[in-house]
């Protein structure tokens, strides 16, 4: 077994999940099985690979250029609503559980 | 009576203009026949009729007046509901999106409507688009239309589903691990995944960023080609959307592809591989060397890496996409909490269905502390060996032609319990996304059961226009008796 049931509940809490007790079960089962098939890649020998985070840096680019310059054309001038006007107000929080006249409600941060 | 079933873009269109039609009946006609079919199919989630209407009404104008339509005017076409539409609910297939209302439009959505096109509604999905076979949506599973005790694959079902039964003549669905090719597959329709950055991904929910890609469902090679003209090119509002020239990909159709070189990597054809499938597959090999093509052995060495590499990048990049969904801005929150830590998880708990979860779990697993170097960094570095395969093989052939799906579609329920067999659904397919190159499946035939079998034909790095020209050579000739 790879992951313990520790492990499950550490990785719960860091990606905000509770998880009935069940559901905890369920993923010691899951974790332990995709991740025992995702062992393979250590068949592989990586050692002078560069990792490849996206496909926009290499494709479709100016290739005499380099680095960041590679994107200048998706640079915009930092100016207020350069792309589009801001949502109004009350759009912007038409879609929330909870609001008052002028923010997002939410239950208390800090008990006193 | 409109004849739905051979509705294309091009006919619809024409018959709106030459007013033996109105775009006001073919949306009526579309929407009688989902009323009466798809309680059983499940494509739609949410129709927008007023929005349809007005836009088809705005076309019957134009028509009536003699003026020249758009190339998309009058034609009904649905949208995969992980796409914003402005003051239509878009779900993502996911309660914690039930009620969500976007205040914007997806920019492809966008360009659809601004050259014509008639939106009819919102399509099922798996939740979030992570599945392979449409059950992971929160609200309905999508069946089959060509065999109603089956899947029609995912995770855009509803797209595949919806054009095949002719509740629309052409959908956009969404690929991030092969999305939009496998249930293309399943159902008997072409779907079309252009190069990462051909589209703009503005106002599509995120997944996994670095593999989400926007494309068309259709019934014909022509009409892909005609939606992919209509929404690729630069989009500002989209860094990652490429500034490279858009070509005319319906102009480009015409061109021979006699000489055109094919590459076949053994790797598509191993174990797991239905018989049934390689054999369709390979006699359309066959008809494309008797079209002229050249057919090359290539390979594609670390092909059987792709899966694990796949979903570890790609979960590990939903982890993060999907941390915004915490009860506070928008969509779902839990009624039970006390306090804001509480209301997070409970949030997330309720709002959030079993493969969303597994797929949190599993990416913050490989992200977090004392296991990155081991799972995404390694995964990234495999990611590279994946698409200089392609670099390497790409040197000595245009297109390579594989089998999309190593089977024809399963049973709902069949792999519901084994996420991992689930997960193999997408052998086939995934690599193109890590590579970010094009692929597009088109139907070669059926199985004994009468299920479709797919076609996939990939290309090089926004070589859109060689792989539908393929497609469609192989889609006429087949089509002869």
């Amino acid at each position: 077994m790879k992951v313990s049931e520790a492990d499950v509940q550490y990785v719960a809490d860091l990606a905000n999940l509770e998880l009935t007790e069940d559901e905890r079960a369920r993923m010691l089962r899951d974790l332990n099985s995709i991740l025992s098939y995702m062992d393979r890649l250590n068949e592989l020998n990586t050692e002078n690979v560069l990792p490849m985070a996206q496909v926009s840096d290499r494709y479709g680019v100016d290739e005499s250029k380099q680095g960041s310059e590679r994107f200048d054309y998706a640079s915009r001038q930092d100016v207020l609503e350069g792309l589009r006007k801001s949502l109004p107000h009350e759009t912007a929080l038409a879609n929330a559980p909870e609001v008052d006249e002028h923010f997002f409600k939410v239950p208390k941060v800090i008990e006193r | 009576m409109t004849d739905l079933n051979t509705l294309t873009i091009d006919s619809a269109r024409a018959a709106v203009q030459q007013r033996t039609t109105t775009a006001m009946s073919l949306v009526e006609h579309h929407y009688e026949k989902i009323q009466h079919e798809d309680g059983l199919v499940g494509a739609y989630l949410t129709l927008c009729k007023e929005r349809a209407m007005e836009q088809a009404d705005r076309m019957d104008r134009m028509a009536a007046e003699g003026v020249e339509l758009p190339a998309l005017g009058g034609v009904p076409i649905a949208i995969k509901d992980v796409m914003c539409a402005k003051d239509v609910r878009t779900t993502a297939g996911s309660k914690v999106l039930g009620n969500f209302v976007p205040p914007y439009d997806c920019t492809a959505v966008a360009r659809l409507e601004a050259a014509g096109a008639v939106v009819l509604g919102k399509l099922n999905c798996d939740e979030f688009a992570m599945g392979s076979s449409n059950e992971n949506s929160a609200f309905h599973p999508v069946r089959n239309p060509r065999d109603p005790s089956r899947v029609p694959g995912g995770s855009s079902g509803g797209s595949a589903a919806a054009v095949a039964s002719d509740m629309a003549v052409a959908a956009l669905g969404s690929d991030t691990g092969g999305s939009i090719r496998q249930p293309a597959s399943f159902c008997g329709v072409v779907g079309l995944m252009p190069t990462y950055g051909r589209v703009s991904r503005y106002g599509l929910i995120a997944f996994a960023s670095s593999l989400d890609h926007i494309g068309p469902l259709a019934k014909n090679v022509k009409d892909a080609a005609l939606v992919l003209r209509t929404i690729a090119g630069r989009d500002p509002m989209d860094s990652t959307s490429a500034e490279v020239p858009v070509p005319d990909y319906v102009a480009e159709l015409g061109k021979p592809v006699r000489g055109l070189k094919i590459g076949v990597a053994k790797e598509y054809f191993g174990e797991g591989l239905d018989a049934e499938v390689r054999t369709s597959v390979e006699a359309a090999i066959q008809q494309l060397a008797q079209l002229g093509c050249e057919v090359i052995p290539v390979s594609l060495p670390h092909t059987e890496y792709a899966i694990p590499t796949y979903y570890i990048v790609a979960t590990a990049e939903a982890s993060a996409n999907l941390a915004r969904y915490d009860g506070v801005r928008y969509g779902y929150r839990s009624k039970s909490a006390r306090t804001l830590s509480d209301m997070y998880r409970r949030t997330r708990d309720e709002g959030f269905g079993a493969e969303v979860k597994r797929r949190i779990m599993l990416g913050t697993y490989a992200l977090s502390a004392g296991y990155y170097d081991a799972y995404y960094l390694k995964a990234q570095k495999v990611r590279t060996l994946l698409t200089r395969d392609f670099e390497e093989a790409f040197r000595k052939v245009d297109a390579i032609v594989t089998p999309t799906c190593p089977t024809a579609a399963f049973k709902l329920g069949e792999k519901v319990n084994d996420p991992l067999a689930m997960y193999l659904a997408d052998i086939y397919t995934v690599t193109a996304d890590l590579a970010g190159i094009p692929g597009i499946s088109i139907p070669c035939g059926e199985t004994k059961e009468k299920l479709p079998i797919g076609l996939q034909i990939l290309g090089k790095h926004f070589a859109e226009a060689t792989i539908l020209r393929l497609a469609h050579a192989y889609e006429e000739s087949a089509a002869k008796p």
